[in-house]
């Protein structure tokens, strides 16, 4: 009895194992993990190239959320087991990443033509291709409110994001010392091109800060990008810096009452990077390849108000997948919301992020 | 006669000994099965409890990057006196053959510069881009003199602050994730200084969460101690609802009765609401109750609270009537037999219940990241930040060291006072 019930129990492990190593090889041939930012954007990746995707090579993409950062990608790294095959990350982490060499580099020959026949490296606009990243959106920082709770004069300016006395109420703001800082510059009258400068002197940080200091006891201060629009629509706030998809997501999707300010807006990339040792970095380069052509880059686009970052891709944006409106003034490069941008500087961040997050930290504490 | 004693008495204690013996080989085989059946649990615990523990400890002192990124530059430090200006030209020497070895040292050599870089950038602010433009530069630096060459690059490198970081880093242990907890850090000369004010932030945030985790233990005193002693003294069928009343929020997940208390305190929230209908409160401003202090200690003390209920109602439960009934016939008036003679059988569970609850209240992590905003926040959002956004794993786990060394020493202090054995918890 005793020997019988060991041998079952060492078969069934046996079997189990035998099953296990089946099922991993079997999931290893045909599916890989692409990690994103969650909610709207997600999804927008989901249809435009996901989905796709699937249907032309047949393998499958498990579709997984986290918050942004480094730490994962490290952790699995370090550890020697990765599991993620494709990451979509800002471009800081993107530069710090590759620097550290926790990401694989891509070969951008890989990259098709444009629908144009325009070369991959000239297609692509300026910056946004890196040794271990592909971009594949502009999205930007902008403040939004909501119009139903204003009456008379409406906020146009970064300026008065800033102007309690002008707009009383609530204002939400990204916990994190980018881009509330170069925003709060623009605001004080600093010129786009100048700002990085001002903000690498003592006395042009110290002017940041005062300038915050004239709305700190009215701000909430936010973390998850799906916060901000949530805020809004409950009223705790009058106006709130948000990633502009969301607050398109509100307001064509769910028909919430808000409108962009896009002025002082801050534009970023978001990349694709591949964790070194994924397991499956064959099958991710092709995504990379597939997801970023001007078809798939411009049809993203109709999904959620993020733009292309292949010039080919920009004329045909079109409408919005569900509503049908335009999509081309929803965009943050769109030339009436470009005029006062600025590009977070990804050097600048790198250099300063733990000085100036430890300031802000400190601020906030006080 | 005597014969038959002799001839018996080998047997008999061969026998004794044959019996010690299998004896004694039995009691090994049982506590052998014993160990072996326990076996998976003690692996478990030490494979996820104890080790992870000593690998954070670990990880806060441990930091070799320096050393092996620019061994020739650490040697070339070591008898520069940081006080006494630049160090001499074979240190910059030593350092560009160093980066120049590293950025021709294929991927490895590539990673490695990047994590000196930012390992040097935690302490020195803005040196990380002179660091990889230096190594760009360093294989076309073929000869001398360096010194020169390489304040041209950036003129950082005619600073001693940049060279004072490298010689500090370049011990393959240190101290400053524990300073900088503090606070503290060393200036160019090597001595242990306070921060600038404006980066001073870990004093405060110490401190906050020790107050925060008290007052949530004191609003837990005072609210469950009431509700135990009601639960104690109802009858049985009573107390039995009210006990699923207390556990039914204790099974609810955090998070829900975190987001909960948003929709409750929120500014359009149910209670500002109503105070609002009532005209209690003005409809323009009102106060903030969430997102900041307050939310936290709310939200804390109404999750923590069956941490504290449960473990004085058991001890309470255990408590005969009797005592109380005698007091009373013997001349007490209802408030002295409470405070005489109920109140101090009654201390144990209210020391189980406040050191557990304030151990969990100095680590909460969620309930403050969701709810905290601005003023709310406690030591743990400071190591989830280091963790997850600065990557200065070091510093979060020196900040988790303090945070367990804390703990572990208010733990002994209980046991001094109170004694541990006196606790009870449930």
């Amino acid at each position: 009895m005793k020997r019988s019930f060991t041998t079952t129990a060492v078969a069934a492990a046996g079997l189990a194992m035998l099953g296990l190593s089946t099922f991993g090889t079997a999931q290893a041939a045909e599916s890989i993990t692409v990690v994103s930012w969650g909610g709207g954007y997600t999804q927008s990746q989901i249809k435009a190239y996901h989905e796709p995707f699937t249907a032309e090579t047949g393998i499958t993409i498990r579709s997984e959320d986290y918050n942004g950062g480094l730490a994962e990608v490290k952790a699995q790294v370090e550890a020697g087991s990765v599991i993620w095959d494709l990451v979509d990350v800002e471009l800081s982490d993107a530069v710090r990443g590759c620097d550290e060499g926790l990401l694989e580099t891509i070969d951008h020959s890989i990259l098709p033509p444009g629908d144009d026949g325009t070369p991959a490296k000239d297609d692509f606009m300026e910056g946004t291709l890196f040794e271990c990243a592909v971009a594949n959106i502009v999205w930007s920082t902008i403040y939004a409110y909501d119009k139903s709770k204003l009456t008379g004069a409406v906020p146009k300016t970064i300026a008065d994001f800033f102007d309690t006395k002008k707009f009383p109420g609530k204002r939400g703001i990204r916990k994190n010392a980018k881009p509330i800082l170069e925003m709060a510059l623009m605001a004080d009258g600093v010129a786009s091109g100048d700002v990085y400068d001002t903000l690498s002197t003592d006395a042009g940080i110290d002017r940041a800060f005062k300038v915050l200091d004239r709305i700190k006891k009215d701000v909430l201060w936010w973390e998850a990008g799906a916060q901000p629009p949530q805020m809004l629509a409950d009223g705790e706030v009058l106006m709130t810096t948000a990633y502009n998809g969301r607050i398109f997501n509100a307001q064509v999707v769910e028909n919430k009452p808000f409108v962009i300010v896009w002025d002082g807006q801050v534009w970023d990339l978001d990349l694709w990077v591949i964790p070194k040792g994924a397991p499956n970095k064959e099958t991710a380069l092709k995504f990379i390849a597939f997801s970023t052509d001007t078809k798939r880059n411009a049809a993203q686009a109709s999904y959620i108000s993020y733009g292309p970052v292949r010039k080919s891709a920009a004329p045909l944006v079109s409408t919005h997948a569900e509503t049908g409106i335009d999509m081309k003034p929803h965009m943050p490069t769109a030339p009436e919301n470009f005029k006062n941008a600025l590009q977070n500087d990804f050097e600048f961040w790198a250099d300063h992020q733990d000085e100036l997050n430890e300031r802000f930290n400190a601020w906030l504490a006080k | 006669m005597a014969e038959a004693v002799i001839t018996a008495a080998p047997t008999e204690v061969s026998d004794a000994v044959n019996l010690k013996a299998r004896l004694r080989s039995a009691t090994a085989r049982s506590r052998r099965n014993a160990f072996l059946l326990t076996a998976p649990l003690l692996i478990m615990l030490l494979i996820t409890f104890i080790v992870p523990i000593l690998d954070m400890l670990f990880r806060s002192i441990d930091d070799p990057i320096v050393g092996q990124a620019v061994p020739r530059a650490a040697i070339a430090l070591e008898d520069w006196d940081s006080g006494a200006g630049l160090p001499s030209e074979e240190a910059y020497a030593a350092l560009v053959a160093d980066l120049a070895a590293l950025r021709t040292g294929g991927s490895d050599g590539k990673a490695l510069i990047g994590r000196f870089a930012t390992r040097l950038n935690f302490e020195q602010p803005g040196v990380r881009s002179v660091i990889t433009k230096t190594a760009r530069k360093a294989p076309k630096l073929k000869e001398g003199p360096y010194k020169d060459a390489l304040i041209k690059i950036h003129k950082k490198w005619g600073q001693p602050e940049i060279w004072a970081a490298i010689q500090r880093l370049s011990a393959p242990y240190t101290v400053v994730h524990f300073l900088a907890s503090l606070d503290l850090h060393y200036d160019v000369e090597g001595s242990i200084v306070g921060q600038p004010e404006m980066r001073q932030v870990y004093i405060t945030i110490w401190l906050r969460t020790l107050y925060i985790s008290g007052l949530v233990t004191l609003l837990c005193i005072l609210l469950g101690y009431p509700v135990a002693y009601l639960l104690a003294t109802l009858p049985q069928r009573t107390s039995n609802l009210l006990i699923i009343l207390v556990l039914l929020p204790f099974w609810t997940s955090l998070l829900v009765r975190t987001t909960s208390w948003i929709v409750v305190l929120g500014r359009n929230g149910v209670l500002l609401e109503t105070l609002a209908w009532l005209g209690l409160v003005g409809d323009v401003d009102r106060p903030q109750l969430i997102y900041n202090m307050t939310g936290t200690i709310v939200a804390m003390t109404h999750i923590l609270l069956p941490f504290m209920i449960l473990p004085i109602y058991s001890v309470m439960r255990g408590i005969s009537p009797t005592y109380m009934r005698a007091a009373r016939s013997l001349g007490a008036n209802p408030a002295r037999a409470f405070y005489k003679v109920y109140l101090p059988q009654t201390v144990p569970g209210v020391g189980a219940g406040s050191i557990l609850v304030f151990i969990l209240a100095m680590g909460y992590y969620i309930t403050p990241a969701l709810v905290g905003g601005q003023n709310g926040t406690l030591i743990s959002n400071f190591i989830a930040f280091h963790m997850q956004k600065s990557l200065n794993w070091g510093f979060a786990a020196a900040l988790g060291a303090i945070l367990l060394a804390g703990v572990l020493g208010l733990y002994w202090l209980y046991d001094r006072v109170v004694g541990v054995s006196n606790m009870k918890m449930g």
